[in-house]
């Protein structure tokens, strides 16, 4: 079978060094350029290929509410937690939830005191071993964007098709248009353009990034992961700013069709509907959350009563901040000292997503935010 | 990944030499020797060689020319 260079290419260094140099040209007509990576894949990218450095002193790259794991409030993991601890229960989630420090304690604690909390690679997983044990309730942590939430949809109709009564969904899905609505009107930022995700738009599509462009006048260009893509999405939004234009481009042709994942888009709401929903860093935002529709009500975790503890907030913790692209990792104070991958205090140094983990294990100094 | 073989709304796809088993719901149509992308256990979109092609000539042309004075 041929062998198609999806990846090796697109790091190839002699096109990453011709990009630079145009990325160089480009930027000097500007006073500045800010941009943000709004997805923690990107953000893990910029850091792992050393992007930042490479870039003009006067174009920045702000890190965005992109991880999953980092925007989901403590009082939802404080739940997973209580029902973790009720019998006869079993906890299925993503490897990244596991460390993610919630009010006085964590699934991996949980587990290591006794409770039935298990790793799964995909929601499949979580229906299949609900399916072998059907005397024990399965409750799967429903974290992610757009680009999860359909496989979790999947997975709930899966289970009901195969007549699965014991898997349960606690949904904490989010969507990505709501949060970029508020981040592009900060004024704090003073953006000049959005880096938007790949995977996330390999399921939306284009069209969800159009009321940034036309409405609130910033460009958006969707980009891949490897280093060429990341700068050739940098680029086209310098040709943007410099042409004083703001629309949706696409450089990430190879994954991302304009119209999406039709199939995932079906499925999705089917399953779900759109719920006001609580982010770490940005609040309660209108419609941003997914829930189960009442026609799958009985997958829905909700049903569950269990007694939560009260919200605490690692002190000290910048993770709000740094989700809005506010503060980088480096302006936190506990960032490297207090707080690191083996000892973390907020999910943003925990997911292989997140924006301190990514600055601690690549530690590059970034480019101040003001 | 590579998608090897289908069955149902399950496929086998091999990445870095190792077979793992995916979801392909979300891509019913998938063949065996199509690529995917993985995200979280299932396919979510095929790739395009033919666009991942295109988008690498146009970046070679893009590194090697000057800009054009504005």
């Amino acid at each position: 079978m041929k062998n198609i260079p999806f990846i090796s290419a697109f790091r190839d260094p002699a096109p990453v060094r011709g990009l630079v140099a145009r990325i160089h040209e480009q930027a000097k007509p500007l006073a500045k350029a800010t941009f943000m990576e709004v997805c923690g894949t990107h953000t893990m990218s910029l850091y792992r290929h050393g992007i930042r450095s490479l870039l003009p002193k006067h174009v920045k790259m702000l890190s965005g509410p992109g991880c999953p794991v980092c925007v989901t409030p403590h009082a939802y993991l404080d739940r997973a937690i209580a029902l973790s601890r009720q019998p006869g229960f079993v906890i299925t989630t993503f490897g990244d939830m596991m460390r993610v420090p919630g009010s006085t304690s964590s699934l991996q604690r949980e587990r290591a005191k006794g409770a039935d909390i298990r790793v799964v690679y995909s929601t499949l997983d979580a229906v299949d071993m609900a399916e072998r044990e059907p005397n024990r309730s399965f409750v799967f942590l429903g974290v992610g964007f757009e680009t999860t939430s359909p496989t979790i949809a999947a997975a709930v109709v899966s289970a009901q098709h195969r007549g699965i009564k014991n898997f349960f969904i606690a949904s904490a899905a989010k969507r990505v248009a709501p949060a970029l609505d508020v981040i592009v009107q900060d004024e704090r930022l003073q953006l000049d353009g959005l880096l938007c995700p790949g995977h996330v738009s390999a399921i939306l599509g284009t069209s969800v990034y159009e009321p940034l462009a036309n409405d609130h006048g910033v460009p958006c260009v969707i980009a891949g992961f490897e280093a060429l893509d990341v700068l050739q999405g940098i680029s086209m939004l310098l040709e943007q700013v410099v042409d004083r234009q703001a629309k949706v481009q696409n450089a990430y042709r190879r994954a991302v069709e304009p119209q999406g994942n039709r199939v995932a888009l079906a499925l999705l709401d089917r399953v779900f509907e759109p719920v006001d929903s609580t982010w770490r860093g940005l609040g309660s935002l209108p419609a941003s959350g997914l829930r189960l529709r009442s026609a799958f009500r009985d997958f829905d975790a909700d049903r569950f009563e269990v007694e939560v503890e009260p919200t605490r907030e690692p002190r000290g913790c910048a993770c709000g901040d740094i989700l809005r692209g506010i503060l980088t990792p480096f302006e936190c104070k506990l960032f490297g000292t207090v707080c690191t991958p083996d000892s973390p205090q907020g999910a943003c140094m925990v997911s292989s997503e997140g924006t301190c983990a990514a600055a601690f294990r690549y530690g590059q100094t970034p480019a101040p935010t003001s | 990944m590579q998608v090897l073989r289908v069955s149902d709304d399950r496929a086998i796809a091999m990445v870095d030499g190792v077979e793992r088993e995916i979801g392909t719901a979300l891509v019913p149509d998938v063949q065996p020797g199509e690529y995917v992308i993985v995200h979280a256990g299932f396919a979510i979109q095929k790739l395009s060689a033919q666009e991942a092609q295109e988008t690498l000539s146009m970046l070679q042309l893009l590194s090697e020319e000057p800009l054009e004075p504005r």
